[in-house]
């Protein structure tokens, strides 16, 4: 079974975070969480494995609480 | 043909229980005359098994309510023989499009091959199916029907249900060993009992408007993201028989519920939709919000609750109605079995098990739906938009898209009553899948699979080509005393004690392997084969309600013998 990598994949990470940063300049929060949605959507078909997935959002969601309600 | 269904009056009669002190037994009370009702009475009656069905009113479904009657639905039918007149009076479809905004986004095929007798689906009237039922209900010497019979009273003891009746003529009484509550997502019965329903209500209100015009569309169902039309909501459009043509629209949680089915509000949605110019008539409306519910367990003792009574799930699957049929398909067999002593009472048992699963998988699949359909917060509905967005040019998006997972038959996987495969097979048709169509040859006569099983235990073997195979040999031998006079008329064997009738499948071409006599089906196209993974030997096992209950590479009597003890709580 394949797992979640964490560990350094990116052959030249700065260049990869620039180029994120850089595909959302000039839009507004709107536009940018569309275009961080359709990465999400497009990012997970490409990686395929249900199971890598469900280890990414937990990761993606450790240690965020959910709100008290008011 | 021309009987008006809406407005038929089904004949109401006083009970002559009423003026008698004693208090009449019954072996099933049906209790509502819907679908479900009538397609489970039906099967108890065409097993033998005396049914009464009370409905507290005189009239069919009022509008046209469930239309899509599934593949599935049409076959279970075709089983109580009434399957040809309702796929003929329906209008059958299989193809569906999915559009956002103003562009196709994809097409799919809900039953892309060939060989098969009944199409994905029909679309027909809720008053229509319940009408030619009933007229096959008529036709059956074990059931009665009382229309406007209302059941006030359920008392359930250990030894059977006591049951209050109310007429326009007063009221009586009645006892039964099973009572069967297929009353409805309100269900009375269950309130009765104070048994509760559970589940999640949805946040959202559709509108349904069914008009009548002459348009020259083809036969498919149709979905908008977002449509121009109805800017912001999604749209459904069906073919109905007599140029009826049923149209959703959403709505939304805010809109007002009454003042959007009046006509001054329905009529310019409708328009904006065909354009100014095609006329149309209004035939009827309805605003409704829907939610997936359940109740935890379908039997409490003597009384089962059956379609949506016992659960509910949102229009957009087509689930209700086809998911009800398939508890009564479940149901009459082991309810025959009980009460004529082939089986223990805790067969019933497993019709809660195997349909509170059934439910399960229903419920999932429609709270998918909705929840494409109208998203819960802010995010869901940036990735809904998202998937939406990336559709058109993203082959991989379009899967993603849910307007609706359509009704199949629910494979009973994790069903005590399956005998789990020991040898290795391929393709759906695993042990508790509902059996899948296939043409075959009967004595020189075209004829499907479907004819051929069902209402009892099937064993069917595929035949070796030669008379070399000891499968074969085995299988001959195990039933060919019993079928060895008239075939229509078996004596008594081993095998027969089971009451398993056996099917004896040869390729094209190739003649029976002796003359055994038993019944053939000639596998013609080799479609049937192919659909079972057979090879020579392979032997499958059906339940009387066409599902499979167990298989095996080569013949064995001792193994089906122990397959159908199980699969009747008999091991």
């Amino acid at each position: 079974m394949t797992t979640l990598n964490i560990e350094p994949n990116l052959a030249m990470p700065d260049d990869f975070y620039e180029t994120l940063i850089e595909a959302h300049r000039g839009l507004d929060l709107a536009q940018s969480q569309m275009v961080n949605a359709r990465l999400v959507l497009l990012l997970a078909n490409h990686i395929g494995d249900l199971d890598v997935l469900r280890e990414a959002m937990r990761r993606a969601r450790a240690h965020i609480d959910i709100p008290a309600s008011d | 043909m021309s009987t008006d269904y809406q407005k038929l009056a089904l004949p109401y009669a006083a009970a002559p229980e009423r003026d008698r002190s004693e208090v009449g037994h019954r072996r099933v009370i049906v209790v509502g005359g819907g679908p479900v009702g009538l397609t489970l009475a039906i099967d108890l009656a065409r097993y033998g098994t005396p049914v009464l069905l009370l409905d507290d009113d005189d009239k069919l479904s009022s509008g046209s309510r469930a239309i899509c009657f599934a593949k599935r639905t049409l076959e279970i039918w075709d089983r109580l023989g009434c399957g040809e007149t309702i796929t003929r009076k329906g209008v059958s479809w299989s193809v569906g499009k999915v559009f956002f905004q103003d562009a196709l986004l994809y097409t799919f095929d809900l039953l892309p091959e060939a060989g098969h007798r009944r199409p994905a689906f029909v679309n027909l009237q809720q008053y229509y199916a319940e009408g030619l039922l009933y007229e096959h209900a008529l036709a059956q010497p074990d059931l009665e029907m009382r229309w406007k019979h209302k059941v006030v009273g359920v008392e359930a003891t250990p030894e059977c249900v006591a049951v209050t009746v109310e007429t326009p003529d007063g009221a009586y009484r009645l006892r039964c060993d099973y009572l069967v509550a297929c009353d409805g997502s309100r269900s009375p019965v269950r309130g009765m009992l104070g048994l509760e329903t559970r589940g999640q209500v949805f946040r959202d209100r559709f509108l349904i408007a069914d008009v009548k015009m002459s348009a020259d569309l083809p036969t498919e169902r149709r979905f908008w993201f977002d449509p121009p039309f109805h800017r912001g909501g999604s749209a459904l459009m069906h073919r109905q028989p007599d140029d009826v043509w049923r149209i959703d629209f959403q709505l939304g949680w805010d809109a007002d519920p009454v003042a959007e089915r009046q006509p001054e509000r329905v009529v310019p949605r409708v328009r904006a939709m065909l354009g100014e110019d095609v006329p149309f008539e209004l035939v009827w409306c309805s605003v409704y919000t829907f939610a997936c519910m359940r109740m935890a367990h379908f039997r409490h003792g003597r009384i089962l609750f059956a379609g949506d009574s016992a659960h509910g799930v949102s229009p957009f699957g087509a689930r209700g109605a086809n998911s009800g049929v398939q508890d009564a398909d479940n149901l009459a067999w082991k309810l025959h079995y009980v009460l004529s002593g082939k089986a223990p009472d805790r067969l019933l048992d497993t019709y809660g098990t195997e349909r509170e699963r059934a439910a399960d998988e229903n419920i999932m699949h429609s709270t998918r739906s909705t929840d494409f359909l109208t998203p819960k917060s802010e995010m869901s509905r940036i990735f809904r938009d998202a998937v939406l967005g990336l559709a058109r040019d993203h082959p991989f998006a379009r899967r993603l898209v849910n307007a609706g997972r359509l009704s199949t038959a629910t494979t009973l996987a994790d069903s005590p009553l399956n005998t789990p495969d020991a040898e290795r097979f391929a393709g759906a048709m695993v042990p508790g899948a509902a059996a899948a169509d296939a043409p075959i040859v009967v004595d020189d006569r075209d004829e499907w699979l479907l004819n051929r099983i069902g209402e009892r235990f099937v064993a069917m073997h595929f035949a070796d080509a030669s008379d070399g195979g000891a499968s074969t040999r085995a299988f001959a031998s195990a039933f060919a005393s019993a079928f060895a006079g008239d075939p229509a008329r078996p004596g008594r064997s081993s095998v027969d004690a089971m009451r398993v009738e056996p099917l004896l499948v040869v390729a094209a071409g190739v003649g029976p392997p002796t003359a055994t006599g038993l019944p053939l089906a000639v596998d013609a196209q080799r479609m049937l084969s192919a659909r079972y993974d057979a090879k020579p030997g392979t032997t499958y096992l059906f339940r009387p309600d066409q599902h499979v209950c167990a298989r095996w590479r080569a013949f064995d009597a001792d193994g089906l013998r122990r397959a159908v003890a199980r699969a009747t709580c008999n091991g």
